[in-house]
């Protein structure tokens, strides 16, 4: 009898998505990884609820608006192992280079009519887009995280390397060339 | 100028005075209650009530009470009246006639002045400060006399060392070892004036004006006590470094330093000795971190003021490179008295390892808020509950804080700590420079803890990075636990930064700068707790 | 000159009379994590990285600083000391705005690689996220004080090297900056020589050459130390 495999979700939150790209770069070691694990919920999966006793998450990107707020509550809670993939995820980066500029309101502000369009206005009462949050936050400032791959993103074989340790329920390298910014 | 010279001032001064006094306090905090206008109007009631000639109104230094200001003392053995308003002063004259005087009076025999012990503030509030001859009325130079006369340096150091007097700053270092180690350092070649003697009037602890008050006070004092140790190191110049919100201190000083130039009693050839010494004042520009002894030093010689590692120490590479010997006002203040009344006499007051006196700023909730000098070694609930008459509505005081953003809160079950060096520092706060805060139960520690971060982080000079920033990540920490946003999480990065701080800082600005957190956290962390409990982001 | 001979993480190390604890650490190849030092340049001891454990000594010292001396016995990766370091360099990132993904000097940075020795994998406190200006009113370099250290390193190879003290310090705590002149835009600085020995002396990329994109910062800090040693030769 074979072990039950790992449960994976991968989460796309305030990022490029090149974290991702990154995890995709795995190539052939990602056929290995599905003989591992059971993939429950990714952006490239057609996932639409994060599900419950989920065994790994990855989480790529910032808390930047109310919707990853509640996104990352709910993978927090439902997730044994929390990894921050990539530097938005554990510094909050490009996501956050908006930070010093302002609250939301105030960026909206400077972006649609100050440096935009000075009779336009800045898009109101919309349900489709989440509300920006007044700070972009970097992962653990909001939900408990576990381990921590940065890199922007994250090159392939140190998210493998990551893996096969997490895999192994081993704690993940910690080498400067494993935990590198930027 | 020679000590028959000198003798001939005092009785020609004592001989001119009126026989009554009025001695109005024009000290910094009396003047801000109105004492100018009332000197006025007390010489003008003077001159309606024809006394002119047999009384006279003598502007002087503090008069100790200064929460119950304007005060004014007469002299001799008549009554110290206490917030005085300048229509007083009709009657406080027709009381010198005899007449009946509603003015409020003190008790000079209160606890708050019989249980002190004056030696610094001894002639404080009995002579104009900006008079010389006033000061050498009270026995002022005397002592300067008796070293270039009858002592060598090393015999100065001498007594200094056998004296026991520790560095009145707060660090309490052994003067009289200081003192050595800065007549044995060499001067290195040069020109000019190879070693220095700098006063340290950077005084800047939130709630502490001891120095204030002795540089506004008794500015001979200070410069005499300069001289004796310019004379025991082997220096020729000095520098008083005075921070620029004392104004008053820094006028006076000035013209004291004039008057004692004219007398010869500083500059060339002083009581007609070899031994030359000049001082000249240097105004601090708002910085507190210019209280740390290197970073003054860089701000005299007009660079950035902001300290750098010792060793090397001042006492051997200084100003400009020169052995420099840097105290604290009230240390200077110390020395006349040494010399004029030996060594023995000093060390026989106060505790084993803490002699002499130490003058305090009481202030906060307590009853009599003032400038207090008691031996060393009394205890905080005599100084308290005794001088300070407990709080002004009689509730049970909590702590008090010694040691100003470097120092710590004690809690009332520690008040029978004694005021030395080594019993404030094993109740986990420090003697500091005499700033004593009294709290009562409506005080907040947390809020306390986080007011003293604020005063940190804004006076960190930013040169290393722990105090730099950590300072600002702890008031960060102390804000949300104030205001319940704290979690567990946050007390314990609150305690990693604070060791961080006192570990790696560079200067005494910045490792001593969680003192206030850790004592408070240390008596007081239930305080801590029930914010977490109340918090709204438990974490 | 006298030999000294001391222990340094328990290897016995000699030494010459007069060298820091740094130089006798590097010279028996242990590294000491450093900042604000560069070589060729005063020491200040504003970093706290290269800080020590010393039997004897209940302070930590500065190996920059602190003379090696017979029979010290020093301590330069001890537990503490490793996480007091991990602490100083996160303070670091969380003050400005330290983003290597943006940055010119990304895989030449001084604070990019410490915090990679260190094992600093994120950052405990909060990101304070000043807004902070950047000056490219000079024609060829500019500086960004997002990311500036104040390691004053800039200052010190301007002053000490150059002889001309265009960079210096001003404010306090975190509002403290580097300034041109009298604070003048650094192009308007007419001190400058335009030497960039700035450039080669900052350990970050706030001081950049002007047109460099992310990663493309060339500069060689051992320059500083070169001219310095030139210059001793030859005077």
């Amino acid at each position: 009898m074979t072990a039950p495999k790992l449960r994976l979700a991968t989460v796309w939150l305030g990022g490029c998505s090149g974290c991702h790209m990154s995890l995709l770069d795995l190539d052939e070691w990602l056929i290995e990884l599905a003989a591992r694990v059971e993939l429950v919920f990714s952006p490239i999966a057609d996932t639409k609820r994060f599900p419950e006793s989920v065994d790994l998450a990855l989480v790529e990107g910032a808390i930047a608006n109310e919707e990853h707020l509640a996104l990352i509550t709910l993978v927090r809670r439902r997730s044994r192992v929390l990894l921050s993939l990539g530097d938005c995820a554990v510094t909050g980066n490009v996501t956050a280079l908006r930070n010093p500029l302002g609250t939301a309101a105030s960026i909206l502000q400077q972006i649609y009519v100050d440096h935009g369009d000075p009779r336009g206005h800045v898009p109101t009462g919309s349900a489709i887009v989440p509300a920006l949050l007044d700070r972009v936050l970097p992962v653990h400032a909001v939900v408990p995280v576990d381990c921590f791959l940065p890199g922007c993103p994250p090159p392939a074989p140190r998210i493998r390397a990551v893996l096969e340790a997490l895999l192994a329920g081993e704690p993940p390298p910690a080498t400067p060339e494993m935990i590198r910014f930027g | 100028m020679d000590r028959t010279e000198l003798h001939a001032i005092a009785e020609r001064e004592l001989a001119s005075r009126a026989p009554v006094r009025i001695h109005c306090c024009m000290a910094a905090g009396c003047q801000a209650t109105g004492a100018a206008e009332l000197r006025s109007r007390l010489d003008t009631a003077l001159a309606e009530a024809g006394l002119a000639g047999r009384a006279e109104v003598v502007p002087v230094g503090c008069l100790s009470l200064c929460g119950h200001g304007p005060l004014v003392s007469i002299v001799p053995d008549g009554p110290l009246y206490a917030s005085v308003r300048p229509d007083d002063a009709p009657a406080i004259v027709a009381a010198l006639q005899g007449a009946p005087c509603a003015v409020r009076q003190v008790d000079r025999n209160a606890p708050f002045f019989a249980r002190q012990r004056p030696v610094v503030l001894r002639a404080s509030g009995s002579f104009d400060p900006e008079r010389i001859e006033e000061y050498i009325a009270v026995g002022g130079y005397q002592a300067l006399a008796t070293v270039l006369h009858d002592l060598s340096p090393a015999e100065v150091i001498e007594q200094i060392t056998r004296s026991g007097l520790r560095g009145r700053g707060g660090a309490g270092y052994p003067t009289g070892l200081k003192w050595a180690t800065v007549a044995k350092s060499a001067a290195p070649p040069g020109d000019g004036p190879r070693k220095f003697v700098v006063c340290n009037g950077d005084e800047g602890d939130p709630g502490a004006f001891m120095d204030r008050s002795i540089l506004e006070s008794n500015p001979h004092l200070v410069l005499e006590g300069m001289a004796i140790a310019a004379y025991a190191v082997g220096a020729s110049q000095g520098y008083l470094y005075v921070r620029g919100e004392y104004p008053l201190a820094i006028q006076r000083l000035t013209k004291a330093i004039s008057q004692a130039r004219k007398y010869g009693l500083l500059g060339a050839q002083i009581f007609e000795s070899g031994f030359d010494f000049r001082v000249e004042i240097r105004v601090g520009a708002g910085a507190f971190v210019c209280g740390e002894e290197t970073a003054l030093i860089a701000s005299i010689e007009g660079r950035r003021g902001q300290p750098r590692p010792r060793p090397p120490y001042p006492a051997e590479s200084g100003l400009w490179g020169c052995p420099t010997l840097i105290n604290n006002v009230e240390t200077f203040a110390n020395v006349a008295p040494i010399i004029q009344h030996g060594p023995e006499w000093f060390a026989a007051i106060g505790t084993a390892t803490s002699k002499g006196t130490k003058v305090f700023a009481l202030t906060g909730n307590v009853r009599n808020t003032g400038l207090i000098e008691v031996p060393m070694g009394m205890t905080l609930r005599e100084i308290v509950e005794e001088l300070g008459g407990g709080t002004p509505d009689g509730s049970p005081v909590k702590a008090v804080q010694t040691g100003g953003p470097s120092g710590g809160c004690i809690p009332a079950a520690r008040f029978d700590t004694p005021v030395d060096y080594e019993s404030l520092a094993a109740a986990g706060s420090i003697m500091g420079s005499g700033g004593m805060v009294v709290m009562d139960a409506t005080t907040n520690m947390v809020e306390i803890a986080r007011y003293y971060m604020e005063f940190c982080r804004d006076e960190s000079c930013g040169k290393c990075i722990p105090c730099r920033v950590g300072t600002v990540q702890m008031h960060r920490l102390l804000s949300g636990i104030a205001s319940g946003h704290g979690s567990a999480a946050d007390l314990a990065q609150l305690e990693q930064l604070s060791q961080l701080l006192r570990e790696t800082s560079l200067c005494g600005l910045g490792q001593s700068a969680p003192n206030p957190v850790l004592s408070t956290l240390h008596y007081f962390r239930d305080e801590y707790e029930a914010c977490l409990a109340a918090s709204k982001d438990p974490g | 000159m006298a030999a000294k001979t001391l222990t340094i993480d328990g290897t016995l190390v000699s030494a010459r009379e007069g060298e820091s604890i740094l130089e006798a650490a590097r010279e028996a190849g242990i590294t000491i994590p450093t900042l604000c030092h560069l070589d060729g340049l005063s020491e200040v001891g504003a970093c706290r990285l290269c800080l020590v454990e010393l039997t004897g000594s209940r302070r930590l010292q500065p190996a920059c600083l602190t003379p090696v001396a017979e029979g010290m016995e020093v301590r330069t990766s001890t537990e503490r000391l490793r996480e007091h370091r991990r602490a100083i360099v996160e303070l670091l990132f969380a003050e400005r705005g330290h983003v290597c993904a943006v940055c010119v000097a990304s895989g030449a940075c001084e604070l990019q690689d410490l915090a990679a020795r260190l094992g600093v994998t994120h950052v405990r406190y909060d990101y304070l996220a000043p807004a902070c200006t950047v000056d490219i009113s000079h024609p060829r370099f500019g500086i960004d004080h997002h990311r500036c250290v104040l390691c004053t390193r800039c200052v010190r190879a301007c002053d000490e090297v150059e002889g001309v003290h265009t960079w210096d310090v001003a404010g306090r705590g975190t509002a403290a900056r580097v300034i041109t002149d009298l604070h003048v835009p650094w192009g308007q600085a007419t001190s400058c020589t335009s030497c960039g020995k700035c450039l080669h002396a900052c350990p970050t990329g706030a001081i950049f050459q002007r047109g460099s994109s992310v990663a493309e910062l060339k500069r060689d800090p051992g320059v500083i130390a070169l001219v310095v040693a030139a210059r001793k030769e030859r005077w």
